[in-house]
Formats: C-alpha cells, sequence, structure tokens
C-alpha cells in the first residue's frame, strides 16, 4: 500500500515532500509523486497537505487521533473566521493547516499596524488611505496603534491628509536622498524605523514602488512578505494577520500567516479595500525621524521621469479594464471604450482580434497569447469570448459583457451580460458611471 | 562580462485547458515551461553578451525535473547551467528561496565576478516578485525591477528604463546589479538547431544543500517565516445574469451600474474629482 | 549541416517506435517533433494493445504509465433513451500477458519518448519540418524552421500524423479529405477508483471499454467510446467529419449528446471533467493508404492512413509501422542502398503483418457505410424496438410477439432492402 494522490487537489506545495520522514514523496512537473517502494504508510503527509490530496487507502478519513502532539493547534476551528475572510469561505472551505505559532525572536516588543503611505512624484497612490481604512480594522481587532509612515522629500503636505485619513501617529523621515523614488535609500530608511519602533504590522500598495521596496526591507528585517494580497483578517486567537491572495493563477485563495518572524508584511492590490472616510483636521502625533546618509551612500541615480499617461502601463496588474472586440467593427468606435475607460479610470485592452485588425497594439492583448490579467472589474466590449481569450480574464473578479450574440461564450462568464446593441449600451454605461462617480453617490 | 539568469521552471498557465461545458480550469496535463519572464531576461542577457562579450551562466532552484528548462535554456545560447536541488530546500517561501540562490551566487561571483544578474519581474506560479530583490539585498547588488530597456551598459553602469505607473523613470546604477524584467523589453529568438542539438546534449551541473556552507534554519518550511494555513476555492461566478438590453439600452446601462455599487464592485472613491478614479 | 542516419519527422508514436528500433539497430537518429513535447499533441481514445507495443518495447508493462488493464470489451446500441448491450469479458485479460489496456497519452507518450532517449535517440522539439531536403531526386535530409535549420540524414521517416503536409509535399499522399476523416473529442472526467470499479462491476485495478453505436453519434458515421483509467473515465465520440458538417453538429455537441444518455449519465454521474481534446483521425481505409515510400523515405502512422476504424486501432498500427519502418531504414542504410525499390521491403512487411492485412479485410466497409447512412439511425432502433417487445411482460404469447417483431422489422425496411443490408455488411465486414 502507498499513499495514494489526487492529481486534481494537489496543488504542488511540496509541503508533503518536506514531511515524509523516509522521503517517499517528489514533486514532479508540479504535482506530488509518491516512490512506493518507499512509502511505508506512516501518513505524516497527510497530516501536511493543505488540500486533502492525499490519502491512505485503509484509512478513507483524516486520521482521527493527532499524530504529532508538537503538531497542537493554537488556531482554532471553531472560532469563526473573521468577516472579510468569511466571505470568500462560504462553502468553499477545504481545510486549515494545524501549525504551532513559534515564538518570535525579539519577544514582544512589536507592536501596531503602520501603512506606508505611497508619495512619488508629487502624488499620493490612493491605495495608502484604502490601507489606514483596513489597517484601523485590524489595528481594533488586535488592540493596538495606527500609524502612517512618510518617506520622501518635502512631504508636509501629505502630514494633515494621513492624520484625516485616520492615522494616530505620523512618522516622517523627509531627506533631499528621498526625493525620487529608489529601492535603496527608500529601503534604508523604512528600516531605521521599523528598527527603532517595532511594528508587528506593515501594510503598502501593491503598487510598482510597493512591490519593489518591500521585498527589499523584508530581506532586510529577515522577516515574511505576502504580496498582493486582498482580503486581510486578525486571527482572533493568536493575533496573527491573516494575509489571504490569490495563488495558482487566480484557481485558489490562499491564506497566509507570518508566524516566526517580525514585523509581519503585507502589499495590498490597490482599490480592494474599501475607502475610509476623510475627516479634515483630524490630529494626531508627529514623530519626524533624522535620516543619516547622503548620495555618496547609494549606487543608483535616477536621470530621468517621463511622466506618461500609459493606462496600459500594467495590464496584468490593472484593477479595471475596459476591453474591446471585433465587435466593435472598426477603430474609429474605440474612442466609445476610451469614454469608458477614461471615466472609470480604467486600462484599455483588447481581444487578439482588435490587436491583429491594428486597433491596438500587442502588450493591450488580453488571452493566452497575451497578457493574463486578474482585474476587480474586466467589462468585454463586442468580445466573442474564445478559448483563448477566456483563459487570460476569467479569473477576474468582475466581469461585465455586452454583445449582440446572445450564444456568445463571454456571456458564460459573466456576472452581468448584457445581450444589445454596444453602440447604445456603452455610451450609456459611460453617462450613468459618469454620473455617479461625479457625484460621488452609489444611487 | 558576466551575466547571471536566474530562471524558474513553472506549470503553464496559460496552457491551462478549459473545460467548455463547466468553464473550470484543468490541469492534467499542463506542461512545465521556463518562467515566461524568465525567457525575457534570459534573451536580454544574451543579447548583451553579444554585444558586450562574456559569459551567461543560469542558475535556478527546484526539482531534478527542472533540468529539462536548463536545458531549453541553454539552447538560446547560454554557457552553463547550475540548478540547485535538494529535499532541504523544498517549502521555501521567497525568503528562503532568496537565501539560497544568493548563496549560490555568492560563490559563482567568488571565482566568476558577476557583472548584471537578471530575473523576471514574477514567477507566472506565485506572482510574488519577491525572489528577485531578496537576492539583490542579501548580495548587496543594485536592485533595479520592472526594466523595459537596458539603454546603455559601460564597464561600470548600467543605465535602465523602469515601468512604474505613472511614468517611465529613468535609472543608472553601479555594477553589480540585479534587474528584473518585464515582457517589453525585448522580443525572443529562436534557438538555432546546432545550438538545440548541443543543448540536448548538455547535462546541467546539480548542486544539492552539501555543494555549499549552507545555514539549514535559513531554508525549507523550517526556515520560511510565511507558510499556507488554509487554501480554499475562489468565490463562484454561477448564476450570472443575462439582461436583454435591445429594448431600453440606457435602462439597462442604469440598472448595471446600481447594482455594481450597490455590491460594492466598484466604489465611489471621493478622490475621483472629475470622474477619474487614479 | 549536421548528418544523422535516419531523421523522424514527428514524435508520436509512430515516429517514436521507428526511431526506437533504428536506434536499437545502431542507427543515429533524430526525432523533430513540432510541439513542446513529445505527446503534446497527440490524442487517441485511450487504448494500447499489448502485442504491438510489446514488440516496440519487450515488456513494457512492468514500466510504462498504464492505466487498468482491460477485462471487458462491451457494445452497446442506443436507440433514444434505450439501450441494447453486448459484451465480451475474460479474467485472463487481467493479467500476463494481458490483451490491452487504457492509457492517458500525455504521461504514455512522454514514457515511450523516454525510451528512445535511453536508446540514444536525440530529440528536438518545438521545431517543425518544413521540407525535404533534396539531392537530385534523392531525399538527403529535412529543412526545420529554424536558423542553420538543415539536418542530413540517409533515411526520413515520415510521422507527421493525420494532418500529412510533408507526404503530400513529397508526392506520396493526397491531401485529406472531408470524408476521409473523422473528428474525435474526448473529455477525461475524473471519479474515484472505487466507483468506477463499481459501475463497471470491476476488481481492483481492472478496466473496462464500451463502444456506443446508434444515436451515441446522432446516427452519424461514427462511434462513442468510454474507457476506464485509474481514477478517470475516458468518454469520447467520434464522427466523420463530411456527414457531420452537412448534418449541422459540432463534435462538442456530439459529445454531449452521448453524455445526456441515461446510460452514459449515470456512469459518469458526479465526475469532474479534467481534460478535453479533440483530434482528427484518419478513416479512408485500405483505399486512402498512400505510397508508402520512395527513395530515402517511409511514411508511417496516421500519416500512412493506417487505422483500423472498426475495431477502433490505430496506435497498434501505428507503432508496429512505425517499428518495421525503423528496421528497413537500418537495414538499407547498413546495406547500402536506400533507393525506392529496396524500401519496397517496408511495404512487403506491411502486407504480412496485421497492419494492412486487416486494412484490406474491411476495405469495403467505409464505403458500405457512406452509401447506407440509414444503418445506424434505422437499426438501433429497430433493435431496441424488438428487444423492448421480446422482454415486455404483458401477456401477449411468445410466438405471437415474434411475429409482431418480424412485421414490425418489415415496416421500417423494406424484406430486399434488409436483405442487402445483410449481404453488404456480410461483405464488409466478414
Amino acid at each position: 500500500m502507498t499513499v495514494l494522490i489526487d492529481k486534481a487537489k494537489c496543488i504542488g506545495c511540496g509541503a508533503c515532500t518536506v514531511e515524509c520522514p523516509v522521503e517517499a514523496l517528489d514533486l514532479v512537473d508540479g504535482l506530488a509523486v509518491v516512490d512506493a517502494k518507499k512509502c511505508n504508510d506512516l501518513g505524516k503527509c497527510l497530516t501536511v497537505c493543505p488540500t486533502d490530496a492525499l490519502s491512505l487507502p485503509n484509512q478513507p478519513a483524516k486520521p482521527k487521533g493527532k499524530l504529532d502532539p508538537e503538531a497542537g493547534a493554537k488556531l482554532n476551528l471553531k472560532d469563526p473566521l473573521p468577516e472579510s475572510v468569511k466571505d470568500y469561505a462560504t462553502g468553499n472551505e477545504k481545510k486549515t493547516i494545524r501549525a504551532q505559532v513559534a515564538p518570535v525572536a525579539g519577544g514582544d516588543v512589536w507592536s501596531g499596524v503602520w501603512v506606508i503611505i505611497e508619495y512619488t512624484n508629487g502624488k499620493i497612490a490612493p491605495v495608502s488611505w484604502e490601507l489606514l481604512g483596513e489597517g484601523r480594522k485590524l489595528a481594533d481587532a488586535i488592540g493596538c496603534g495606527l500609524s502612517g509612515v512618510i518617506t520622501g522629500h518635502m512631504v508636509d503636505s501629505v502630514i494633515p491628509e494621513a492624520f484625516a485619513y485616520g492615522a494616530e501617529k505620523v512618522y516622517v523621515i523627509d531627506h533631499p536622498v528621498l526625493k525620487d523614488y529608489r529601492t535603496e535609500p527608500y529601503a534604508e530608511a523604512m528600516v531605521s524605523l521599523i528598527t527603532k519602533y517595532q511594528p508587528e504590522i506593515i501594510l503598502m500598495g501593491a503598487t510598482s514602488v510597493g512591490r519593489d521596496v518591500f521585498p527589499a526591507v523584508a530581506t532586510k528585517m529577515q522577516t515574511g512578505l505576502t504580496a498582493d494580497c486582498t482580503v486581510l483578517g486578525i486571527d482572533p486567537e493568536t493575533k496573527l494577520l491573516l494575509q489571504t491572495r490569490p495563488a495558482f493563477g487566480g484557481n485558489i485563495m490562499a491564506t497566509i500567516m507570518c508566524r516566526t518572524s517580525r514585523p509581519q508584511m503585507s502589499t495590498v492590490r490597490p482599490r480592494v479595500m474599501e475607502m475610509p472616510e476623510r475627516v479634515d483636521g483630524r490630529e494626531g502625533e508627529l514623530i519626524r525621524e533624522e535620516f543619516n546618509s547622503n548620495e555618496s551612500d547609494f549606487h543608483t541615480k535616477v536621470l530621468e521621469f517621463i511622466i506618461s499617461d500609459a493606462k496600459n502601463a500594467f495590464l496584468d496588474k490593472a484593477e479595471v479594464i475596459v476591453s474591446v472586440g471585433l465587435g466593435l467593427g472598426a477603430k474609429r468606435n474605440l474612442v466609445l471604450a476610451e469614454e469608458l475607460a477614461e471615466v472609470l479610470g480604467a486600462t484599455l485592452a483588447g481581444s487578439r482580434g482588435a490587436v491583429e485588425a491594428g486597433w491596438l497594439t500587442h502588450d493591450q492583448q488580453v488571452g493566452q497569447s497575451g497578457v493574463t490579467v486578474r482585474p476587480k472589474v474586466y467589462i468585454a466590449i463586442g468580445i466573442s469570448g474564445a478559448i483563448q481569450h477566456l483563459v487570460g480574464m476569467e479569473t477576474s473578479d468582475f466581469i461585465i459583457a455586452i454583445n449582440n450574440d446572445p450564444e456568445a461564450s463571454i456571456l458564460k462568464v459573466a456576472n452581468y451580460g448584457i445581450v444589445g446593441d454596444l453602440f447604445q449600451i456603452v455610451p450609456a454605461l459611460t453617462a450613468e458611471f459618469k454620473k455617479r462617480l461625479q457625484h460621488g453617490v452609489a444611487n | 562580462m558576466h551575466f547571471v539568469v536566474c530562471l524558474k521552471q513553472v506549470p503553464d498557465t496559460s496552457e491551462v485547458r478549459i473545460d467548455p461545458i463547466t468553464n473550470t480550469l484543468m490541469r492534467e496535463g499542463v506542461p512545465s515551461i521556463i518562467n515566461p519572464y524568465d525567457a525575457h531576461a534570459l534573451e536580454e542577457a544574451m543579447r548583451l553578451k553579444e554585444k558586450v562579450g562574456g559569459k551567461v551562466t543560469i542558475v535556478s532552484m527546484g526539482p531534478p525535473q527542472a533540468k529539462e528548462a536548463l536545458k531549453k535554456a541553454m539552447s538560446y545560447g547560454a554557457d552553463r547551467a547550475i540548478l540547485l536541488s535538494d529535499r532541504a530546500f523544498g517549502g521555501s517561501d521567497s525568503l528562503a528561496t532568496a537565501y539560497i540562490l544568493s548563496s549560490a551566487l555568492k560563490k559563482i561571483h567568488e571565482t566568476e565576478p558577476i557583472d548584471l544578474v537578471f530575473a523576471g519581474k514574477e514567477a507566472i506560479d506565485g506572482d510574488t516578485a519577491q525572489t528577485g530583490p531578496g537576492i539583490a539585498q542579501r548580495l548587496g547588488f543594485a536592485q533595479l525591477t520592472y526594466v523595459i530597456k537596458v539603454k546603455e551598459l559601460t564597464d561600470k553602469n548600467v543605465t535602465v528604463v523602469r515601468k512604474t505607473e505613472s511614468g517611465r523613470q529613468v535609472v543608472q546604477a553601479q555594477l553589480p546589479a540585479l534587474l528584473t524584467v518585464e515582457k517589453e523589453l525585448n522580443d525572443l529568438r529562436y534557438a538555432t538547431l546546432p545550438n538545440m542539438m548541443k543543448a540536448a546534449g548538455y547535462e546541467p551541473e546539480m548542486w544539492n544543500v552539501k555543494s555549499l556552507p549552507f545555514d539549514l534554519t535559513q531554508m525549507g518550511l523550517k526556515g520560511s517565516p510565511t507558510s499556507v494555513s488554509r487554501i480554499f476555492a475562489p468565490p463562484g461566478r454561477d448564476g450570472g445574469e443575462i439582461m436583454d438590453g435591445t429594448k431600453d439600452p440606457t435602462g439597462t446601462a442604469a440598472s448595471v451600474v446600481t447594482k455594481i455599487f450597490q455590491q460594492n464592485i466598484l466604489m465611489v472613491n471621493p478622490l475621483a474629482k472629475g470622474g477619474n478614479l487614479q | 549541416m549536421e548528418n544523422f542516419d535516419v531523421i523522424v519527422v514527428g514524435g508520436g508514436p509512430a515516429g517514436l517506435s521507428a526511431a526506437l528500433s533504428a536506434a536499437k539497430a545502431g542507427m543515429k537518429t533524430v526525432v523533430i517533433e513540432r510541439g513542446d513535447y513529445p505527446g503534446t499533441k497527440n490524442v487517441m481514445g485511450g487504448i494500447l494493445y499489448t502485442k504491438a507495443t510489446d514488440m516496440v518495447v519487450p515488456e513494457f508493462w512492468k514500466e510504462a504509465p498504464l492505466e487498468r488493464p482491460i477485462i471487458e470489451q462491451r457494445i452497446a446500441m442506443l436507440s433514444g433513451d434505450e439501450s441494447i448491450m453486448a459484451g465480451y469479458r475474460d479474467p485472463a485479460w487481467g493479467v500476463e500477458p494481458f490483451n490491452a489496456h487504457s492509457i492517458l497519452r500525455v504521461k504514455f507518450d512522454s514514457w515511450l519518448a523516454k525510451q528512445a532517449e535511453k536508446a540514444g535517440v536525440l530529440i528536438l522539439t518545438e521545431t517543425l519540418v518544413e521540407d525535404l531536403l533534396y539531392q537530385d531526386d534523392r531525399v538527403v535530409g529535412v529543412r526545420t524552421g529554424r536558423a542553420e535549420g538543415d539536418l542530413g540524414a540517409k533515411v526520413v521517416i515520415i510521422a507527421e500524423g493525420v494532418n500529412n503536409f510533408l507526404a503530400v509535399k513529397a508526392g506520396l499522399a493526397k491531401p485529406l479529405k472531408p470524408q476521409a476523416v473523422a473528428v474525435t473529442v474526448k473529455e477525461v472526467i475524473a471519479l474515484p477508483k472505487e466507483k468506477i470499479e463499481d459501475r463497471f462491476c470491476l476488481d481492483e485495478g481492472q478496466g473496462a471499454t464500451i463502444e456506443l453505436y446508434g444515436d451515441s453519434t446522432a446516427g452519424l458515421m461514427g462511434v462513442g467510446f468510454i474507457y476506464t483509467n485509474k481514477e478517470s473515465i475516458s468518454i469520447g465520440v467520434g464522427a466523420i467529419l463530411d456527414p457531420m458538417i452537412r448534418n449541422n453538429w459540432t463534435p462538442n455537441d456530439l459529445l454531449e449528446n452521448l453524455k445526456s444518455k441515461p446510460y452514459v449519465k449515470r456512469l459518469l454521474q458526479g465526475g469532474e471533467t479534467k481534460e478535453y481534446l479533440a483530434h482528427l483521425i484518419p478513416e479512408g481505409g485500405y483505399t486512402s493508404v498512400p505510397k508508402l515510400h520512395r527513395q530515402g523515405v517511409l511514411v508511417v502512422g496516421d500519416t500512412a492512413m493506417l487505422m483500423n476504424s472498426l475495431n477502433r486501432e490505430g496506435s497498434n498500427l501505428a507503432m508496429i509501422s512505425g517499428k518495421i519502418a525503423g528496421e528497413v531504414a537500418a537495414q538499407t542504410i547498413k546495406t547500402g542502398d536506400v533507393s525506392d525499390q529496396a524500401m519496397t521491403v517496408y511495404e512487403t512487411r506491411l502486407r504480412d503483418s496485421f497492419v494492412l492485412k486487416d486494412l484490406h479485410h474491411y476495405r469495403h466497409m467505409g464505403m458500405f457505410f457512406e452509401k447506407n447512412e440509414h444503418l445506424l439511425k434505422t437499426y438501433p432502433k429497430l433493435l431496441s424496438q424488438a428487444a423492448k417487445m421480446y422482454l415486455s411482460a404483458d401477456g401477449t404469447p411468445k410466438k405471437a410477439r415474434q411475429k409482431e417483431i418480424i412485421k414490425m422489422a418489415f415496416e421500417h425496411r423494406s424484406k430486399l432492402g434488409l436483405i442487402k443490408d445483410v449481404y453488404g455488411a456480410w461483405r464488409a465486414l466478414l
């Protein structure tokens, strides 16, 4: 007898291969494979498999007793999930790994939730405020304070904004070397603050800056980092941060915890968290820190910054996409989609047909031979939905499709499918969105 | 010059087939490929080697089967390929992975000093974009991410164009440096037949946990601060609603927009003056 | 330009078998595959016959990735929601030397490719062969789509599959006709092994196949099939392209039609589709077999239209033709004579083997069915009505029942027509 592997469930995480004391398991092409000659049915692998992909034939159910008393969980499965996770989990839950929460180096001195306010080229990334809103919830769940962190040069105008969006304290490093964004000085500045004040959680937007500087900071701090989170929560018992993100091309949601080191760091996708209310004139504690470094300490210099309105700059990271297909008929009609994209702040993209017709460039192509996208909202205009297109966008959170053919495949993956004439419907959508967004009302 | 390319073998998520009835992804038989961004990293290293001379070394970490990806990479004309493969490496998160890879690069650097390291901006199976920067930090190399153009390479400096949401940043860094690259950096070449045949007979060097003075506490599940605690299916999309927009296009559009805001699919952004959210 | 003894174009079962036998005979051999890896573009129902495979890789069952040994083969005739079944089961097929196994093609082809590599074959993937290289009238190698892409060879074996582009270019074959190809669609549906064994009445690890006629293909010329794998079921349907197009069916609709039949539905219940595949299958039979050789060239497998559509055998014909071609290539190279004349040995050996014998035997079948499209519509219905009348216990004396049945049969088809059909079928099939 050997351990059986359900390849449909296996996600190739490798946990079983590490756990197996007789080295009977291996990963082949991203899937666990068992060496029947070596396997002696210890079943240790069963306990670590996060997807229940492993089973023993004479033990069809999960092992009853705990095989390893050390693995006794501090996470109580019966505890209610945090609200934010529950929405996703309803009816979908598969399993929670029971694992020990190891003592953290440095003891319990790490405290507080920090949000890094991204301020580059004179602009604040709005995700910073969204994170102050989310950080508030996390801090309340833990029972600790919420702080904003601003690193840059000439940032004074940002400080009252940070208070207005809910920071109790604001830490500031203002220094000429931080004028342009560069990894080195920004990471150094953040590390100096983190080392001194020891926050337990640090959040930043999953923007090109966040995704550049946070890995550097995490490496310097020797701590864990979870990228591109879409749901955050606090485990009620351990007070650890539950970081949920899409994995495996969006097929699975994974909740990740950083158990053994501090701070716990996450980057969070923009426009996933709710924007908090802005309260003008709110005040808090301002802490300015020195930054003892000068230009000669750094190995990079910014020669130039070319501001561009490149809406397609990060198609794969775009949060709202307006995508067009051959149903648009002609390049001159592209303006319909452009107007809608403008109103929504969306990125413009298209199907292979639209690209091959020369309406769009290749880096705007969504699909198997183009870019795989996973936006919050995907609006497909006149796209029939060939399989090669669907694989590139079907893990979008929400899909709106407009097509005159009620049989179009795109309508089958859409949350809202509108059958009708796109030349009437798209302008109507644009007008409607514009009306609501400009007046800031939902209804 | 010595160029090192960090490369990962990943399941080809774009080859994943869709069940036409249930619209679910099918993993069975999904082949392994070189991470697409890494392929562009390799291409750039090859181009620079052809321009200024030197050597391209490929380093990867993965199961023994990842040898296939390295052999394939060799067919594009690289000079040497090393695969870090050991059970002890299994279960490593991005921090531990960067530790293992940077240790290998350090060893290579001792005998053949590295000028530039190339990596893809992220791996398509993890999307974390952390391993490259992690390696740069541990080696003390300059870190340049989201590179879309290598403008200039001299003995001392490299000048690149980086992509950001609001524009393009032109940055100069002292060597050695590590670049993580976007696809638009270059167009991939086709391997020549003689190179393919050379690669087919090439055996990548296999390094394991004993090949280097590794700190075992910094790798594997135990050396990884983060771990997956729970996995679940994303919210399904069953019960999509089809609306007839032929009779009253304006009314249909209005009701869709209303529903979108009511369900908080899009949020009304107070910053959105003039209707633009960005 | 690098030179080989043998270049095999295509890394399917035919090509890999050819390369394997050529390499075993000491030939410097290369396989050029256009896909990402051997097996990538390959689709078949999923039954591997032991005898033929054993000839290519002796005792392959000890190592090859097989699913289940087939101990039972059923034939079902579907008519609407009704079905008539017959089957043959032999437990002896469950042990060595076996008769056939179900397989999943991607795994098996990769394994076969590894055997070839072990024998010294070089496998080049993602490389398209665009043309043969000629010197006067002699074929001296191939031209690939890559830079510096010419390769020299003494013998080129064309195993490019059903899309016979090179064989046509070399003047050996004609382009495919929609009347001579079937399109097969197949799904692999995951089910727990216990469920599979229960539903098909199998001991642990054993397998069964079902061939489904009649309404399984909506009356089109073709067949449906169900094969049991270890933890999945392969279900598919194949139909000749031409009538399918004429009757406005899509392959996918045909498969959905089959899956919705009550008899089939029950077998698949609760399963989850893992894979969806579609492929062309040569169905032209004996009369469509192209010229199999010319100087320095041999044609094998699907490219040679070697497919016994009645018995659903293709891969074994492919492998045997490949093996013989590899041997003939080696033999002719060793004697230094690769002329068209010398290559006739290949055809002779195929004729002596079951490969061409079987095809020749069923040579009239295709045309018989083509001309008698009613067969697959009328008879399943007729048979199931007859069975229903015979088996329904409603108090009618059995003798009267039989009369009714015969009367009913003649209502559907005239006496003369019935006799014609029987004679035609006898000529075509026996």
